[in-house]
C-alpha cells in the first residue's frame, strides 16, 4: 500500500501501547497530510507526548502501525524514520559548541565536511544563530537555545517535524514570539509537523487540525475553529476556551413541538439550536461560551435574562464579568467600555445556536 | 512622597530596631559557644598529628626523655630517610619504598578499571533498561552491604583455581569487585539526574550505545569521576585486608609494610622512624583530599540528590 501517493506523510493504525497492566494509548489511529501542522493538545498524563515518542521510535509500541511517507517504520530506529524532534527542555547536548550541536547528527551519520558545513550554514541562517555558533549552551538565552534545538532538527533535512511542548519553558512573551516564529518557519519548510503542546493558545494558532486527546484516546480530530465552535462531547468543549465555556445542568423538553431547555425557572428555547441527532427528552448539559453572551443589549434576542453581577475581572482588552443566573454561576465575556459594577442588576441575552448541548450521561454533542 | 520620607525617619530615630540598610553583626554567646566547641575538637583531633610529626623529627635519645610534647630540641630527618629506605620488616631492610610502588601498581589499575566499568554499569542502567535491570542493580547495591570478611574464603578459593591468587591481577580483580556496588549507585544517580531528553536527542541524532557514552554521557561526567577517584584511592591504598590476603609477598602494599616495620619484633623500637613511615603512608589519601575536597563536596552532591 502506497501511502505517499494520497498525500498521507505519517500514518498511525491501530497502534496501542501498554506499560504493564497501564494501557497508555488505545487502538489509535491518526492519519497527518503532507505538509500538514497537527497539534496533539490535551491535559498531563493524556498521552500527547507518548504518541510522539512513539512516532519518534524512542518507546517501543504494543501494538499497530506506523507509517512515515509510506514506508513502515514501526520497528525501525529513531534515526531511520526521517524525523527530528525538538524537545521541552531543548536537549542541547552542554559539553559541545552550538556549531558541534547542529552537525553532531551529521557526523554520526558520516557526511562529507562540506556538505555538514552547507547545511548548518542554511540552518542558522533560516533561524538567525550565525552569531551564536561557536557559544556553549550554558551562554544562550532559553529562546536561543530553543532555536538552535530547532536547527538541529532542520540540518538533518527530515520529512517530519515532531515538536514536544517546546515552547512551555519559555517566558510569556518569548513564547509568543517564538510561536510565530514557528508558524514562519512552516511556511517556508513546508514540512509536516507534528506538534505537542498543553496550551491551548498555541494550538489555535498553529494547527491545521487539532487533536485533542484524553486518556489515550483522540477526543477529537478537526480544524481549530470547529473544535471551538462546535466540540463533539463536553471534555473537549471544556478544555478549550479560556475562560471555560459555561455549563448548565437542566432537561430537554419538548413542548407543542419545539424543543427547551429548562432548569429550575429558566427556559431556553431551542428553535435555532442545529442537532446533531435526534434529541429525546431527558436530563442534559447546555453550554454556550463567555463571549457568545451579550449584555444589556436589550431585546431581539432568542433568548433574554435577568441576572446579577458578582465579580468583575478587567482583563485590559477585555472584562470578563462573573454572574449568578438565577441559582447558576455564568461568565461574560465584555468590552471594556461596557464595565458594571459589582452586585448591579443586568439583563443577558444569547442566540442558541451558538451554543452546545450535550448527554448528561455519555457528554457527547446532542 | 511624605509617607516615605516620614517612615525614613521613623527609622534613622529607631535605628537598630527596624530592619533598615546592611544587616549588622551580632556576637552572641550561643556562636562564642559554637566556635569554642569547634577549636576545642579540632584540636583534640590535631593533638596525635602533632605528637606524630613532632617525635619524627627527634633522635631516639631524646624520644627516651619521655617528653611526648616537646618541640624536637636537634631536629633530624633522619628518622624519615630510614623510614623510606632502611626501615626492616623481618630480614629485609629495604624500607617503605617498595610498599609505596606496589601500592602504586595496585591502586592505579584498579582504579581506572573500575571507574570505567562503573560509569558504563551507570550509563546502561540508566538509559538503556532491559528485562532484569532493576533486580541486577538491587543486587548490586545489596553487594555494597556485605560485609568484606565473609566473602574472603570462597574469593581466596576461586582465584586460586584460576591461578590468580596471591598475584597482581588477582588483587586489582579484587578491588574493581568490591568497588563496583557503590561506583554503580554512584554514576547511576549522576545519569539519572541528567534530562533524559539529552538520550533521546541523541538516539533521534543516530547516536548509538557507545556513540552517546564516549560523545556525551562521559564529557558530562567529570565531577562524579572525580568523587569516584577520590573514593577509590583513599579505600584501595588504605586497604590492609584485601593487600595482606590476595597481594602476594611480593605485592604488599604500603599497608601491609607498614605494619611489618612497626610491629618488628628484633632489636629496639624505633618510635620516630615509625611515626615517620606512619605518615608517608597516609600521605596519599590525604594530599588527595586537601587538592580535591571543593570537587568531592560537588560530586557528591550532584550524585546524591536525585535518585
Amino acid at each position: 500500500m502506497d501511502m505517499a501517493e494520497n498525500g498521507t506523510s505519517v500514518s498511525i493504525q491501530e497502534l496501542s501501547l501498554n506499560f504493564g497492566a497501564v494501557s497508555v494509548l488505545k487502538t489509535l489511529n491518526l492519519d497527518v497530510a503532507e505538509g500538514e501542522f497537527i497539534v496533539l493538545l490535551g491535559p498531563s498524563g493524556c498521552g500527547k507526548s507518548t504518541l510522539l515518542n512513539c512516532v519518534a521510535g524512542l518507546l517501543d509500541i504494543s501494538e499497530g502501525r506506523i507509517f512515515i511517507k509510506g514506508k513502515n517504520v514501526t520497528w525501525e530506529e529513531p534515526k531511520d524514520r526521517g524525523i527530528g524532534m525538538v524537545f521541552q527542555s531543548y536537549a542541547l547536548y552542554p559539553q559541545m559548541t552550538v556549531e558541534k550541536n547542529l552537525s553532531f547528527g551529521l557526523r554520526v551519520a558520516g557526511l562529507p565536511k562540506d556538505e555538514i558545513a552547507k547545511r548548518i550554514a542554511r540552518a542558522s541562517e533560516i533561524l538567525q544563530i550565525e552569531p551564536l555558533l561557536q557559544r556553549k549552551p550554558a551562554a544562550l538565552s532559553g529562546g536561543q537555545r530553543q532555536r538552535v534545538a530547532i536547527g538541529r532538527a532542520l540540518v538533518r533535512d527530515v520529512d517530519v517535524f515532531l515538536f514536544d511542548e517546546p515552547l512551555s519553558n519559555l517566558d510569556a512573551k518569548l513564547r509568543s514570539e517564538l510561536r510565530v516564529e514557528i508558524k514562519l518557519l512552516h511556511r517556508k519548510l513546508q514540512n509536516t509537523m507534528i506538534y505537542v503542546t498543553h496550551d491551548q493558545i498555541e494550538a489555535m494558532t498553529l494547527a491545521d487540525r487539532i487533536a485533542v486527546m484524553k486518556g489515550g484516546v483522540i477526543q477529537q480530530l478537526d480544524a481549530p475553529q470547529t473544535i471551538y465552535n462546535r466540540p463533539v462531547n463536553r471534555f473537549v468543549a471544556g478544555f478549550l476556551g479560556s475562560p471555560a465555556m459555561n455549563f448548565i445542568d437542566g432537561r430537554l423538553e419538548k413542548d407543542k413541538g419545539d424543543w427547551h431547555f429548562t432548569v429550575e425557572d429558566v427556559r431556553i428555547p431551542l428553535s435555532t439550536y442545529a442537532f446533531e441527532k435526534e434529541p429525546v427528552p431527558g436530563p442534559a448539559v447546555f453550554g454556550i461560551r463567555p463571549e457568545h453572551v451579550a449584555f444589556n443589549s436589550g431585546t431581539g434576542w432568542p433568548f433574554t435574562a435577568d441576572a446579577t453581577v458578582e465579580v468583575v475581572e478587567p482583563m485590559g482588552s477585555d472584562t470578563l464579568v462573573w454572574l449568578k443566573l438565577g441559582k447558576q454561576n455564568f461568565t461574560v465575556r465584555v468590552t471594556s467600555e461596557r464595565t458594571p459594577r459589582n452586585a448591579d442588576a443586568v439583563s443577558i441575552g444569547f442566540d442558541p445556536m451558538r451554543a452546545s448541548l450535550f448527554d448528561a450521561q455519555t457528554g457527547s454533542r446532542l | 512622597m511624605t509617607a516615605a520620607q516620614l517612615t525614613a525617619q521613623e527609622l534613622t530615630d529607631r535605628a537598630g530596631l527596624v530592619p533598615f540598610g546592611p544587616k549588622p553583626r551580632r556576637t552572641s554567646a550561643g556562636r562564642i559557644g559554637i566556635y569554642a566547641f569547634l577549636i576545642v575538637a579540632s584540636l583534640f583531633f590535631l593533638i596525635p598529628v602533632y605528637i606524630m610529626i613532632v617525635t619524627s623529627l627527634k633522635g631516639m635519645p631524646e624520644i627516651r626523655l619521655g617528653h611526648l610534647f616537646n618541640f624536637p630540641v636537634e631536629p633530624t630527618f633522619q628518622p624519615w630517610a630510614d623510614a623510606w629506605l632502611h626501615a626492616c620488616t623481618g630480614r629485609d631492610c629495604n624500607g617503605l619504598s617498595p610498599g609505596f610502588y606496589n601500592s602504586v601498581k595496585i591502586t592505579v589499575p584498579s582504579v581506572a578499571i573500575s571507574i570505567i566499568c562503573a560509569s558504563i554499569n551507570g550509563y546502561a542502567l540508566t538509559f538503556w533498561p532491559y528485562k532484569g535491570a532493576n533486580l541486577l542493580f538491587g543486587l548490586l547495591v545489596f553487594g555494597a552491604f556485605v560485609p568484606y570478611q565473609v566473602v574472603i574464603y570462597p574469593l581466596i578459593i576461586g582465584l586460586s583455581s584460576v591461578g590468580l591468587f596471591a598475584t597482581l591481577p588477582g588483587i586489582i580483580i579484587v578491588h574493581t569487585i568490591f568497588g563496583m556496588p557503590i561506583l554503580t549507585l554512584l554514576f547511576r544517580n549522576f545519569y539519572a539526574a541528567l534530562p533524559v531528553e539529552l538520550f533521546k536527542a541523541a538516539r533521534v541524532d543516530g547516536a548509538g550505545f557507545w556513540r552517546i557514552f564516549f560523545s556525551i554521557m562521559l564529557p558530562m561526567s567529570v565531577p562524579i569521576t572525580v568523587v569516584a577517584v577520590i573514593l577509590q584511592v583513599t579505600g584501595i591504598w588504605n586497604d590492609f585486608l584485601f593487600g595482606i590476603v590476595f597481594a602476594g609477598r611480593s605485592n604488599w602494599p604500603m599497608t601491609v609494610q607498614l605494619n611489618n616495620i612497626v610491629n618488628t619484633t628484633t632489636g629496639v623500637r624505633e618510635y620516630n622512624v615509625n611515626m615517620a613511615a606512619t605518615i608517608l603512608t597516609a600521605a596519599v589519601p590525604l594530599i588527595i583530599y586537601f587538592v580535591s575536597g571543593r570537587w568531592f563536596v560537588r560530586g557528591i552532591a550532584a550524585g546524591a540528590v536525585k535518585g
